[in-house]
This record gives structure tokens, sequence and C-alpha cells, in this order.
């Protein structure tokens, strides 16, 4: 019944306000660009939330396996140097 | 919660487990983790069911577009539709990354295969049902939405918190106009009692059945889709609606409505659930006109769709000078 296997499905991106970075705000199907960044305008920004919107083909969207942590990411723990935290000497020193 | 780990394959057992743990810790579940097939297929089927109702509960508000008593009221209602337009494309883009695509969730519902919420089955008769309609329908699922944006399955909780945003004008709209109405003549006070009379029982019955009618709600909960029960968010419903009620002038026409000091809540008299489950049987005032108008809609929109595609395919645009 449905005909919209030419209208593939796009990720969603909004700044809101200058300063801030785009953030994800969901997916649409649309056509092509064009239609795709006019309809995330009026299905993501009905609130003046957005001063820029992104829209990227979910396809071309690569992402990361969040199983495969020990192998991608690299593993937190045994490393707190890389936290301010770690270092107690300069605690209390001014603007350190 | 126990889980047959012993015959799963070593990769599914150890995806049980994490996704046990995650919903253990209250952690969420993202479109990638495993999860069960019977927790995929729920949220499949409630996400999209809840797109669906968005969908078609714009017509009885659309109905009166063209009959609000002010183009200010218009242009509020235009917004409200709009708004419900959107509610229903969020929830299909969620329902998405469960791997059902859009298509298929569409012809569920034009083929009847899915469901909707019943309340939608009722018509609006007057401009004062658009009142009860923005005041107890929308009220009624801000009441079941706000504990959802905690869903476990976190695209859908995503979006009821955007859903949420946006529904608590919905709300006040409703509540503003049986304000008008209940401060008027003796004619829009009754014209506004009246609607409230027919949307109270409906309304208290979006919920859901009563739990212990309700054998999958337990499932629910212990995957931590649904936070709290039909009946007790029922309950929290009308407690906050009486006095809604009486700051509008208005009552609900139910004897046993009153307040329980023992209890710390309203008492309110039984619902008509054989109404309830006849309506969504398919035996309600405005099912069929619904899935028609729907039908419609689909069909008389198709050259609209073929059109945007053929463009796109002869020309691959993506000319920003185009982009306003």
């Amino acid at each position: 019944m449905s005909d919209q296997q030419h209208w593939p499905m796009w990720e969603v991106f909004v700044r809101s306000s200058r300063g801030l970075s785009h953030v994800h705000a969901g997916s649409l199907h649309a056509p092509d660009a064009t239609m795709a960044l006019r309809n995330a305008r009026d299905l993501y920004t009905r609130r003046n939330e957005g001063t820029s919107v992104w829209v990227v083909p979910t396809e071309a969207v690569t992402a990361s396996d969040p199983d495969s942590k020990g192998g991608f990411f690299e593993s937190a723990s045994g490393k707190n140097y890389r936290h301010a935290t770690y270092y107690e000497k300069s605690e209390g020193v001014p603007h350190l | 919660m126990t889980t047959a780990t012993e015959n799963l394959s070593p990769a599914d057992a150890a995806g049980q487990e994490n996704f046990d743990r995650l919903i253990a810790e209250d952690s969420r579940i993202e479109p990638t983790d495993w999860m069960p097939a019977a927790y995929r297929k729920t949220l499949t089927r409630q996400i999209s069911q809840h797109a669906h109702s968005e969908i078609i509960g714009m017509q009885p508000e659309a109905n009166w577009i063209t009959r609000a008593p002010s183009l200010k009221r218009k242009a509020i209602l235009i917004a409200k539709v709009q708004d419900e337009a959107g509610h229903g494309l969020y929830l299909y883009s969620a329902a998405e990354t469960l791997q059902t695509g859009r298509d298929e969730l569409v012809d569920q519902l034009l083929e009847g295969r899915a469901k909707y919420s019943s309340i939608f089955n009722y018509p609006a008769r007057t401009w004062a049902d658009i009142g009860a309609i923005g005041w107890l329908v929308d009220g009624a699922a801000i009441a079941n939405q706000v504990p959802l944006c905690r869903a476990s399955y976190a695209p859908y909780g995503r979006a009821m918190v955007r859903i949420c945003k946006e529904e608590s004008f919905h709300q006040r709209q409703g509540w503003e106009i049986l304000y008008e109405l209940s401060h008027g003549t003796p004619e829009q006070k009754q014209m506004a009692q009246e609607a409230i009379n027919r949307f109270y029982g409906p309304a208290l019955q979006m919920f859901g059945p009563p739990d212990n009618d309700s054998p999958n709600s337990k499932q629910s909960m212990d995957w931590k889709i649904k936070r709290f029960s039909n009946d007790e968010l029922r309950q929290r419903f009308v407690d906050m609606i009486v006095p809604q009620a009486e700051a509008l002038g208005l009552h609900f026409e139910d004897p046993d409505l009153k307040w329980n000091e023992e209890r710390g809540h309203y008492d309110f008299g039984e619902l008509d659930w054989d109404e309830f489950y006849s309506a969504i049987k398919g035996a309600g005032p405005c099912n069929v006109q619904r899935m028609q108008r729907r039908r419609q809609a689909f069909e008389e929109g198709a050259w609209v769709r073929e059109a945007a595609a053929a463009y796109a395919e002869k020309y691959q645009s993506s000319d920003s000078q185009l982009i306003a």
C-alpha cells in the first residue's frame, strides 16, 4: 500500500542557539536533502528552537558499537590521571 | 526477573545478561543494544500505536479549524493540530529505531492491523468539546506521558520528553476555552458542562482497563517501560482535575465523586468498561469515519509523494539556494 521506497531516512541535528553545538533531535523520511531540511524545520523547530538545522542521510552515519567497549574505547580504569581530582598537592592553590 | 539463559546461544545469553543488568540498574536501552524479541515487539506495538493515536487524534480537532469562533482561536487550533502531527512523527521515528520501517507501520494502521487510542472514536460535537478535549484528553495524555519520559527504551523516553514540553499548552488551551464559555452566557456555560459530561468517562478510560484486567501491565512494569499502574495514574488524574473543574465553575456529573479523607484521594464512580471494549472493537461512534478519513488522506496524497520522489530522482537536488 505504501510507496515510500524513494523516501530514505535522515537524521536531524538542531543548534538551538548561537554558541551551542548541534544536538540530535530525531529522524524523518524525505525524498531529498531540500525536503529533508524543510521537513526538519517544520517538525523539530516549531517553537524557535533552532538557529541551524543539519540533515544527514541515516546511512551516512558511522556509529561505534556499544558492546565493543574493550576494543574500541580506551579503558577508563587505572587512568584517573586524566582527571584533575587526581592531583592533590594543588588543592587550595589559587587558580589551579 | 528470571531469565532462561540456558536455551540461548552464548552471544544471546551475554546480551540477555547485559539487558537484565541495564534494566535492574534503571539505566536505558538504546537501539543497538541486545534486547529480548518480546521487548522489541511490545515496544514496536506500543510506540507505533501511540503514533497512530496522535495522527488519528488530529481529526476531531481539525474538524473545528474552519468552525473556530475567532481568527485567533483558529490559529491556536491549527498550531495544536500541527503539534499532534509532529508528535505522531516523533513516535514513528522512535518506533523505527526498533527496525520496523515506516511503510510497514503506516500499512498496519491503514489495513486495520494496528490500534489507536479509543478516545478518538468519539466526536467533537461543539466548540466546547474542543475545550474538553484539550483539557481532559490531552490532560490524561500528559499524566500518562510524564512517567513514560523515564521508559527504559531511550528513544521512546526522549520522544516523550519532547512531546511533554509541547503538550502543556494543549491542556491550557482546552481549559481556557471552557473558562471563557463557563464565564459567558448561560447557554455557553451549559455547552461547556455538557462537553465535559461527555468526555469525563472516556478520558478516565484513556489510562486503560483496571489493573486486574490488564495482563500485559506486569511484564511492561518489569521491563520498566511502564512505571505506574493504570489505576494509579487514573487516580492521580482525577485528583488533579477536580480542583481544575472547580476553578472553571463546572463540575463532573459523577455521584460517587467525593474526597475520601482516609485515602487522601477522590473516590469516583465505576466507569462503563463494556462501552470501552465495544468502542475498541470497532463499534464506537466514529471508528469507521476515522479510518475512512485516514485512508482517504493517504490516497489523495499519493500524487504528492510520487511527485516528490520523481523530482528527487531526476534532480538529485541539494541546492542550498533553494532552502529558505
